[in-house]
């Protein structure tokens, strides 16, 4: 898997909550038995007017958000099923960043992104970033205001650099596991294997103890 | 945390903090303690797996990893799989979708190459894996389960620790018969009173979505309870349980229980213990449930005695209201933003305002593993028995697994689903999520009794109404919505 370390791009806005992983990448994509080609479907239904031309309309058909690297939505992104092929779609995009915001609610603090979303995107060296509402909606404002705009997603430093008129810099709060995983490009499963002794040994006792 | 007085039994090495083994727990954390099979330097656990399904969609690509990186399944006898996404469930000799039987083809290859057991199309234990795992005694409780598809929560029906994962832990499981996990939160939600007749399952976990939210469970464990809960069977248990992932919770429990051995027990289940391994095993998972004190991370109350049954009018499970409501007005959703709201009622073609009993539908879908169990044809039927579904409506009626299709033809259901105007299909996922041919048109109405009333869901356009049984089968009659409770 490719390390993310510091990445700079374009960032592209989508101004939508609960964007489902329905909507992410549809169905009929889910018939492929491969691991690519799946970067020219995400969001098709919504690129897409019915008649197949580009709708205008959506947001990241924008000439301006060509070629971008870094994706911010609204709270809850990636709800729904937990098809790998939305993360996928979102990385063969050409996106190595999603950022969102929790939202706080009757009930407390909702995370930005749903679980097995999150958990994919990690698999797949794509960053996920949790801001504040306050911050998002900042995002969203000066790209409103500055065209092209890039910004820097350096891991490391925990940090978004803003590459506008004024630089504007964000911190964001990571998982450390997360963060480690994506920083050194980790293949879980040969780490796992590492452990095959401890696995066999627990197999042991376990099979004899629980009914299955 | 957990994990910590369970890892020292078995690594001594390894450093305690506290001794949970005297404080009370809750379900959870009894499952989870027994599958700590290590506990990783960087802090999660490496949980193992007692059983893993896969279905053709989300597992080609995994098996693809394996077999690139020369890996073998670690417990080809602990993984089970079957094809259910993307059957057809009318004509079943011919795939004509060559993509499609592409994607079939490739499990039935992988199966044979890695010796993973398969029911195929066509096997008579074919069916929707979240109904097969419990039909097939497979489902089990104070196990883990694991399957690359999100509704997995529906085998925590049984006391099972069941939760969806992605293609590449599919692969994870595969090779190492483990996960690496971060420990969740518990979420306690207990369900008081006594559900009033016309009201179901269905209803009781819609309503709670709508006042959580679609993100509310996330990081959670969800533990169902409550005397309302105790009163219901294995059937609307799954339920329930099936769609915590639409609350965003990764899974969804309930202390087994009598009803839950008695399940078990019932029709000789192939990978269910027998004889007297079923009696020690009934032993051990009676001292499953929740130790009394055992403290969650979170708790709630609903009060089932006034519970409406529930429709959703949007294109998010928490966009729920009472059957008696109004369409609402984009201003008046809690938990959803005016230009949510906007976007969601001109996807379903609603104005503010009208009466929800007043939206006519010209598809109604039965099946799903929500509810395409024996139990909810039973309901249907008896709704359809001896009446004619409306002029112009369309209604599929698609059993979760060829066992229940074989029950219900046992039972002749299926009788009285073709006389009243029903189509009668073979097993699968069908409109739930229409990749087989079985879709909406776009704009069509659908009260269906499946989980997801996503933009498009059902078919590009379409429009989705998650309902029960009950009230989806009184729809197809009706023309239109109805109050169950009061319907003729
Ligand atoms: S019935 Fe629907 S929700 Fe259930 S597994 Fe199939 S597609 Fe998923």
């Amino acid at each position: 898997m490719q390390p993310f370390v510091k990445e700079r791009g374009i960032v592209a806005t989508l101004d939508r909550a609960n964007v489902d992983t329905d909507q992410i990448i549809p169905k009929q994509f889910l018939k492929s038995i491969r691991r690519t080609g799946f970067g020219e479907a995400l969001f098709i239904d919504w690129k897409r007017r019915p008649d197949g031309t580009p709708d205008p309309d959506f947001a990241l058909n924008q000439p301006r958000f060509k070629d971008a690297r870094i994706l911010v939505a609204r709270n809850n992104f990636g709800c729904g099923s937990s098809r790998e092929h939305a993360v996928w779609a979102v990385v063969q995009a050409g996106f190595r960043t999603v950022i969102a915001p929790r939202k706080t609610t009757a009930n407390g603090e909702v995370p930005a992104f749903a679980d097995i979303f999150a958990n994919n995107c990690v698999k797949n060296g794509l960053l996920t970033i949790e801001l504040t509402e306050r911050e998002v909606d900042q995002l969203f404002a000066v790209v409103a205001a500055t065209p092209g705009l890039e910004a820097t997603v350096d891991l490391a430093a925990q940090t978004i650099t803003l590459h506008a008129a004024t630089p504007v810099v964000i911190r964001f709060e990571i998982d450390p596991v997360r963060k480690d995983h994506l920083l050194r490009g980790l293949d879980d499963i040969a780490m796992t294997l590492d452990y095959e002794p401890q696995i066999s040994a627990f197999e042991k006792t376990h099979d004899a103890q629980m009914p299955r | 945390m957990f994990s910590g007085a369970f890892a020292r039994d078995l690594h001594p090495g390894i450093p305690v903090r506290y001794d949970l083994r005297i404080m009370p727990k809750t379900l959870f954390q009894k499952i989870w303690d027994r599958h700590v099979a290590g506990v990783m330097p960087d802090g999660t656990t490496l949980l193992y797996i007692d059983r893993h399904l896969i279905h053709e969609v989300t597992s080609p690509q995994a098996f693809e990893g394996l077999r690139l990186s020369g890996r073998k399944v670690r417990r080809p006898e602990l993984t089970i799989a079957t094809m259910d996404h993307n059957v057809p469930t009318d004509d079943r000799s011919v795939i004509k979708d060559p993509i499609s039987k592409a994607q079939i083809e490739a499990l039935e290859n992988y199966c044979r190459e890695f010796g993973v057991t398969l029911y195929g199309l066509g096997h008579a234990r074919q069916g929707i894996v979240h109904i097969i795992g419990p039909e097939l005694g497979l489902t089990l409780p104070g196990t883990t389960i694991v399957c690359g598809d999100s509704h997995t929560s529906t085998h925590g029906a049984f006391g099972t620790l069941a939760f969806g994962i992605g293609t590449s832990e599919v692969e994870h499981v595969l090779a190492t018969q483990t996960l690496r996990q971060s420990t969740p939160g518990t979420f306690k939600v207990e369900y008081t009173g006594t559900l009033r007749p016309g009201v179901t399952a269905k209803d009781m976990i819609l309503k709670l979505i709508g006042m959580i939210g679609t993100a509310g469970g996330t990081g959670s464990v969800l533990e169902y309870t409550g005397a309302a809960v105790r009163a219901l069977s294995m059937e609307e248990r799954m339920t329930i349980c099936n769609m915590s992932i639409e609350g965003g919770a990764r899974a969804g429990m309930i202390a087994p229980d009598d009803t839950t051995f008695e399940y078990i027990s019932r029709d000789k289940r192939p990978f269910a213990p027998q004889g007297e391994a079923l009696d020690k095993a009934i032993a051990f998972w009676k001292t499953l449930p929740s130790d009394a004190g055992a403290a969650y991370d979170r708790e709630l109350t609903i009060d089932v005695n006034q519970l409406a049954p529930q429709i959703t009018w949007g294109t998010s499970p928490g966009m729920v209201a009472d059957v008696t409501a109004r369409v609402p007005d984009p201003d008046g959703v809690p938990g959803y933003n005016r230009t949510d709201v906007e976007k969601a009622l001109d996807y379903m073609g609603l104005t503010p305002g009208t009466p929800l009993t007043d939206l006519a539908v010209d598809t109604v879908f039965i099946g799903s593993c929500t509810n395409g169990r024996i139990e909810d044809l039973r309901r249907a039927a008896i709704v359809f028995a001896g009446r004619a579904v409306a002029k112009g409506v369309r209604v599929l009626v698609v059993p979760g697994s060829e066992q229940v299709r074989k029950q219900a033809e046992g039972e002749g259901l299926d009788k009285v689903f073709k006389r009243a105007g029903c189509e009668w299909r073979f097993a699968g996922c069908s409109m739930c999520l229409g990749m087989n041919p079985d879709q909406l048109k776009p704009q069509q109405r659908c009260a269906s009794t499946s989980n997801r009333n996503f933009e498009g869901r059902q078919g590009k356009g379409g429009r989705t109404h998650l309902v029960s049984p009950e009230m989806a089968a009184a729809a197809a009659i009706a023309g239109h919505f109805v109050d169950f409770r009061t319907w003729k």
